[in-house]
């Protein structure tokens, strides 16, 4: 009986040291986005807002948080309708080469992202798309589709395909179908999809070394240089941000799931 | 010869069943649907996936130098000898921290296992250099972790445990621990619980049933967990480029040094073809024993 407890105790004590060095980075950039210190001391000294300040005054922090809001948006707006249509083809059809299609489409997973950020580094290069907006967009699409067409699929397994056929059997063209019978039932994966996408856009710090830069510099590419050289306490400001703003995505697909 | 004898029934078919017309329709709808999504990925992966495997055997003309010098300079294999160590490294750790996390969602009351659940994913939504800089700062000379050790007394004076390997697989076990509990949590879930109460109203002890029943059971979970971590850290570079100060060289830096300090793409491409070559038959020999969707369905 007693060992039992000892296992026990000993058992709980690793998961909660577990716990902890999992939640502990992210709960101590919160306090240090408010210090009032130069310094990367814990705790801070005082309480300020300067570094919040010196994120929202700076103008290159700014056109870099510009550029990665308007390059989610977009990624979204894009990868959304295209990884639909493509899950809609994939659950639909059994031809034998559908397998190594999808294979295809989920290769930007497989893929070591640093071989996939060489490999658009040295199309860009050829085209002129380097440093430019369409082409951080066409980037970030290819990244996200993975997670629209997976999402989807799984949204479509859910579903019961001959609600469209009754609708189209009753004189509806196929994509009117699609679109007034099936979306409104595969909408929460469909959210989830393109929420997804949008944060993979918010968050990708790899491809975007390669390729952005100039006016179309991300902000994750400015931080990483900014971590790399100096370590500029205004990173704990707009890591702060992020995490607020990733949370209030999460909660989003959480509320639109509850809804459903 | 054979192609002769036999009629070519297929085609006179088509042209008068209306239903195989219908069929080659479907399938012509079906090319529309997928065609920009693949049309996407062919030209901005799958394309300069080619050029870079010409690329790794050529210059001036087929050669193997390319590949040769990550055999035989000291630099080249030695990166690759130590991203494998850090990646076996931080699969192992992975694996130790994590199974008591996922074991413990699976055993715990719905509301608390909840809770655990949500500390695991958390991270999971988190950038990651959101949390190399945390890491920076709580790893650092004049740190909370250093504070702590010498407060306790476990050290007289203040540990370097950033700008190394160690801080390295510190923040790289981090960032990966979610991709090992997620799998784990999934097969664990699974493992129907009568199972384990027949072991034990069987006699056995409470360590003997986890030993020969619920662990063999959540085997493919660990096959799973360990193969995504693995994987992703052979190709790691944000954390290692920021943790590691400048000293630990992992193979995606070899990567991007050839490309962006260099220009030689014919050294760029040969690592980064074995590299893929290394991700592609982990992924091919272990989908024998797990489905690849599994393995990729929690990243």
């Amino acid at each position: 009986m007693k060992s039992i407890n000892l296992t026990k105790i000993v058992f709980v004590a690793v998961v909660l040291a577990v716990l902890v060095y999992l939640i502990l980075p992210i709960l101590i950039v919160v306090p240090m986005s408010f210090s009032d210190s130069r310094f990367m001391s814990f705790p801070p000294p005082g309480y300020s807002l300067r570094w919040y300040e010196s994120f929202f005054d700076s103008l290159a922090w700014m056109s870099a948080a510009g550029t990665s809001i308007t390059l989610a948006f977009s990624t979204a707006i894009i990868a959304t309708p295209l990884g639909v249509a493509a899950a809609y083809a994939i659950h639909n059809c059994d031809h034998w080469t559908v397998r190594y299609v999808k294979l295809i489409l989920l290769l930007p997973l497989i893929v070591p992202i640093i071989i996939v950020a060489a490999g658009v580094f040295f199309i860009y290069a050829l085209t002129g798309l380097l440093a430019t907006m369409p082409g951080l967009i066409l980037a970030n699409v290819m990244l996200a589709m993975p997670y629209v067409i997976t999402s989807v699929i799984a949204g479509l397994y859910g579903f019961d395909k001959t609600q469209e056929m009754v609708a189209r059997s009753l004189g509806m063209n196929r994509f009117r179908a699609f679109m007034t019978v099936t979306l409104p039932q595969i909408k929460p994966s469909v959210v989830t999809g393109a929420v997804f996408a949008f944060i993979q856009a918010l968050d990708e710090t790899m491809v975007a070394l390669f390729i952005s830069g100039g006016e179309n510099q991300t902000i994750t590419k400015r931080m990483f240089t900014a971590l790399r050289d100096e370590i500029d306490p205004t990173i704990a400001s707009i890591s702060t941000l992020l995490t607020a703003a990733s949370f209030a995505l999460v909660l989003l697909i959480t509320m639109s799931r509850k809804r459903a | 010869m054979s192609t002769l004898t036999i009629p070519s029934t297929e085609s006179t078919t088509a042209a008068v069943d209306p239903s195989v017309k219908l069929l080659k329709r479907e399938q012509r709808t079906m090319l529309m649907l997928l065609s920009p999504a693949l049309a996407v990925v062919t030209l901005l992966l799958v394309v300069p996936l080619g050029w870079l495997f010409i690329q790794s055997f050529y210059s001036d003309g087929f050669t193997l130098e390319h590949y040769a010098r990550i055999f035989t300079e000291g630099i080249y294999w030695k990166t690759f000898a130590l991203t494998f160590k850090i990646s076996i490294i931080v699969t192992i750790a992975a694996l130790l921290l994590g199974y008591p996390v996922a074991y413990a969602i699976t055993r715990l009351p719905r509301r608390w296992s909840m809770i655990v659940l949500a500390v695991v994913i958390v991270p999971f939504w988190t950038s990651i250099l959101v949390r190399a800089y945390a890491w920076l700062v709580l790893l650092q000379r004049s740190g909370v972790v250093n504070d702590s050790l010498m407060a306790i007394g476990l050290t007289d004076k203040p540990l370097s445990l950033v700008h190394n390997e160690l801080g390295t697989i510190i923040a790289t076990v981090h960032i990966l621990l979610p991709f090992m509990v997620l799998p784990l949590y999934s097969t664990m879930q699974k493992i129907p619980k009568d199972l384990l109460m027949a072991g034990s109203s069987l006699g056995a002890s409470p360590f003997m049933v986890f030993w020969r029943v619920f662990f063999p059971m959540s085997m493919s979970g660990v096959i799973a967990g360990s193969t995504l971590v693995f994987v992703l850290c052979l190709g790691f570079y944000i954390t290692p480029e920021l943790m590691g100060g400048g000293r630990t060289v992992m193979a995606s830096m070899l990567v991007s040094r050839n490309i962006q300090l260099y220009s030689d793409w014919g050294a760029a491409s040969a690592v980064s073809v074995v590299l893929l070559v290394c991700v592609v038959l982990i992924f091919n020999i272990v989908s024998r024993f797990v489905p690849l969707e599994k393995i990729l369905g929690s990243k």
